[in-house]
């Protein structure tokens, strides 16, 4: 039983030292790391002010908003997301659209 | 064996967190990703040890193993299979094993959805979460180890505290500790965005749902526990200000306030300091919450800690730590990496709003954190430890709640940065007329207005559903207007598309439910203890209540004796006519030390309340007894006496089985023949039935803005895909 125990117990520290110390075994691309983490920051801002665009169509719509108000706030919101689409498109190549092609 | 490979995997857990912290450090400082990569996959590995412990412990719960000496304190055989599985976080050792299993899973899912994102703050939230991960390992391996064991085991447990025997305690604890520990997610991630001085709302965004499950997670298990504090604590109350429960509340009301106030650092870049502020106290609450449960520091009706103040001085020592570690990162970043980048541009607006609703949600924490701790302040300035009770407590909550719920039907209708007078009132003017309508029918209808906390809380609470019905039913018409659809696919499309606005508007529906059955049934309940004999009967709130006749019965599990119950059949009238028919009891476990006698350890180990509870839509009728047993006293004194004398004589076995057997249902027979007046607590309330109403409902509105709505963020991407060719094909 106890030949057994220290078995598992070898086996588990095995399993985790492999695991755990796998990505200083391999020559990870850093570089390409980083430009990744940058885009998922973009595409989590672009989105973040998708959904600002889309309550505030909906404060608008309910009443919270006059047609001025929405309008300055559309225009500002949208003026961010172009900026973020910009440095997107200018970090990663151009995504062809499945829907282009029909 | 189980038990070497489980401590192992502690041992190794800690270990693996020693290295992670160490990695992910060094790591970010030289910009290393493979090292930062190595980091996380140790958070990883510590989730899957800790796993691997908590399933061995677990087996040994529900198989009885008494050789580990946590399953023979706290297990029986006779303890139901369902609870041996609980069981385990009614234990020092097993409830730490717990927390550091969900604080690990919590941490492993944020740091495996990030997908890249904070890539620069990662590491070091990894790090703080490994480095708490570490605190509790070396707890556990040095003050609670759940894998002692014993080479012989006893024949029995002493089994689960029964008051812990209740369906809320399955669920209440791991809803707790997953709102504690889910919690210090966003506390990491906000302690490595101030480290790298990266504080815009990308910290914010990565952590929100996390935040928002905890916040969920911690409410359903504060409502759980006051459930349980109803049905099983036998005083009738739900609510008791006691510390345990206050520690829940504290990190919820910081919490509730961060969920509030990120909106507008998300909206407009403000309130940095103040987030990051907010976030790290809730962090340090949801360690407090956890040093209050497991210290037994302060007396508390939820506190089941037999262990004293052994692990006191260490969670102080982390607690100190994280203080100074916070209050160091704001200060020094206050100038530059928090300056808002925008100002209030009105009072009369969302920020205005959320920035009165989050002093007041810190208000009504400050004053719960004083009167929690007000023993151990008064114990060190006087030498006394005094306490302070329910009054005060409501003397400071009421007047901030009643203005919290007012704001929660004030803040959905006003626009960001600035709305008008005029426009603000065409929002409110019809959830005022709501409420003012309820109001007048309350005063001349009820006795509503003899409570005028409570009347004003009735009415803000109708103002604020008034205004979250409004707000889906104006929302539900413009996308009819929008997309032609009939009303219940356009409310369940708005719901779906815009599930963070909305469920949040439904979760203040159910706050403003849940605190008009509080109001309700806390300011007009009606209570009486009375002591009464079979036909004997006693008159609450109009209700009749008569003592039919008593109960007796020995209740067994796997062959032996669990507990015995004894109680009565209560007929309940009004006017005559049968509202119902209850049965209340008070159930007796036995004392399973060796030195108490054959038959008086079976009263003499802990008892119960079993109430008995009649609950309706607008009233509850409730009912504790507390059996008298003094006049059984000299019976089973006798019956010691004679089976100590057979013992002697070497009785044993089958037939000594059979003997104690007869004499304890020749006790319970005499119970029932000649039963002594009993002490009944009697209570009348109403409105409880929507405390639980209301809580379910914020539960669901929680819910609902906590899914991913992935599905709206793909149809807009399309669409700005779709526009994108548009205008490419229109160039051409």
């Amino acid at each position: 039983m106890e030949i057994l125990a220290a078995i598992c117990v070898i086996a588990l520290l095995a399993v985790t030292v492999l695991f755990v110390g796998a990505p200083l075994r391999r020559g990870a691309g850093e570089a390409a790391g980083s430009l990744e983490g940058r885009i998922a920051d973009l595409e989590a801002a672009r989105d973040a002010r998708y959904r600002e665009i889309r309550e505030l169509e909906i404060d608008h719509r309910t009443g919270k908003l006059d047609d001025e108000d929405w309008r300055r706030l559309d225009r500002e919101l949208r003026a961010e997301a172009i900026e973020i689409l910009r440095e997107l498109d200018e970090l990663r190549p151009p995504v062809a659209d499945p829907s282009a092609g029909r | 064996m189980a038990a070497t490979v489980g401590q192992a995997c502690l041992i190794l857990g800690v270990a693996c967190s020693a290295y992670g912290v160490g990695a992910s450090l060094l790591g970010a400082r030289r910009g290393n990703e493979r090292l930062v990569v190595s980091g996380r996959r140790a958070l990883y590995a510590l989730f899957a040890l800790t796993l691997v412990a908590f399933v061995i412990l677990e087996v040994a719960f529900l198989t009885s193993d008494f050789r580990f000496t946590v399953v023979a304190t706290h297990s029986s055989t006779t303890t139901p299979w369902f609870y041996r599985l609980a069981a385990m976080w009614s234990s020092q050792e097993g409830s730490l094993l717990l927390w550091l299993l969900l604080m690990s899973a919590g941490a492993s899912l944020c740091v495996a959805t990030l997908r890249g994102r904070l890539r620069d703050v990662a590491p070091y939230a990894t790090a703080v979460l490994l480095g708490l991960a570490i605190f509790f390992g070396v707890l556990m391996l040095l003050s609670a180890p759940p894998f002692k064991t014993v080479p012989v085991g006893p024949a029995e447990g002493f089994g689960l505290n029964p008051l812990l025997r209740h369906p809320s305690m399955m669920i209440h604890p791991l809803m707790l500790y997953a709102g504690y520990t889910l919690f210090l997610v966003p506390f990491a991630f906000a302690v490595g965005a101030l480290i790298v001085r990266r504080v815009d709302a990308e910290w914010i965004r990565s952590t929100r749902v996390f935040a928002l499950v905890a916040w969920l997670a911690l409410g359903a298990g504060i409502m759980l526990g006051a459930r349980w504090s109803y049905v099983e604590l036998g005083w009738g109350g739900y609510w008791a200000w006691d510390p345990v429960e206050n520690a829940s509340l504290l990190p919820w009301l910081t919490g509730t306030a961060f969920l509030h106030s990120v909106m507008i650092q998300e909206r407009r870049g403000m309130m940095k300091v103040w987030n990051a502020s907010l976030i790290l106290a809730t962090g340090v609450l949801a360690i407090l919450g956890t040093f209050l449960v497991r210290s037994g520091i302060l007396d508390s009706i939820h506190s089941f800690v037999q262990e004293g103040n052994t692990i006191a001085w260490a969670f102080v020592a982390l607690i100190a730590v994280m203080i100074a570690s916070s209050v160091y990162l704001v200060v020094t970043r206050r100038n530059n990496a928090l300056r808002s980048d925008a100002r209030l541009d009105s009072i009369f607006s969302r920020e205005a709003a959320f920035l009165l609703n989050n002093i007041l949600f810190v208000a009504v924490a400050f004053v719960v954190l004083w009167g929690t701790f007000f023993p151990l302040i008064s114990e060190a300035v006087t030498g006394n430890k005094a306490a302070v009770g329910p009054p005060w407590f409501d003397r400071y909550t009421v007047p901030l709640v009643l203005l919290l719920v007012l704001l929660s039907g004030i803040g959905p209708v006003i626009a960001w940065r600035k709305t008008t007078v005029s426009r603000l009132w065409r929002s409110l003017r019809g959830p005022v007329t709501f409420a003012a309508l309820c109001g007048v029918l309350l005063a001349f209808l009820t006795t509503a207005a003899s409570s005028p906390a409570s009347m004003a809380l009735f009415v803000f609470g109708a103002f604020a559903i008034g205004v979250s019905v409004q707000e889906l039913w104006r929302g539900m018409r413009a996308r009819q207007a929008m997309t032609s659809e009939r009303a219940l696919p356009a409310l369940t499309g708005l719901i779906s598309r815009n599930r963070r606005r909305y469920g949040g508007f439904i979760v203040h529906l159910g706050i403003a439910v849940l605190f008009i059955g509080i109001a309700a049934s806390s300011a007009f309940q009606d209570v009486r203890d009375v002591r009464m004999g079979p036909g004997e009967s006693a008159v609450v709130d109009g209700y009749r209540f008569d003592y039919v006749r008593p109960t007796a019965q020995i209740e067994e599990a796997g062959g032996k004796l669990e507990r015995i119950d004894l109680g009565s059949v209560v007929r309940v009238t009004r006017d005559g006519r049968e509202v119902a028919i209850l049965e209340p009891s008070r159930g007796y476990y036995p004392n399973m030390a060796p030195m108490t006698g054959a038959v008086s350890r079976f009263f003499e180990g802990e008892s119960t309340s079993e109430i008995a509870l009649k609950a309706g839509f607008f009233r509850d009728i409730w009912i504790a007894e507390s059996p008298d047993i003094s006049s059984l006293t000299p019976v089973i004194e006798k019956g010691d006496a004679v089976f100590e004398r057979a013992d002697r004589a070497g009785l044993g076995g089958e037939a000594r089985s059979v003997f104690l057997a007869g004499a304890l249902t020749g006790l319970t027979a005499r119970y029932r023949d000649a039963p002594p007046p009993a002490q009944f607590r009697l209570i009348v309330s109403p409105m409880v039935f929507w405390v639980w109403v209301g809580s379910l409902i914020v539960f669901a509105g929680g819910l609902i803005a906590a899914w991913p709505s992935l599905g709206a963020v793909r149809d807009l991407v399309r669409a700005r895909y779709a526009a994108r060719v548009a205008q490419d094909l229109k160039r051409a």
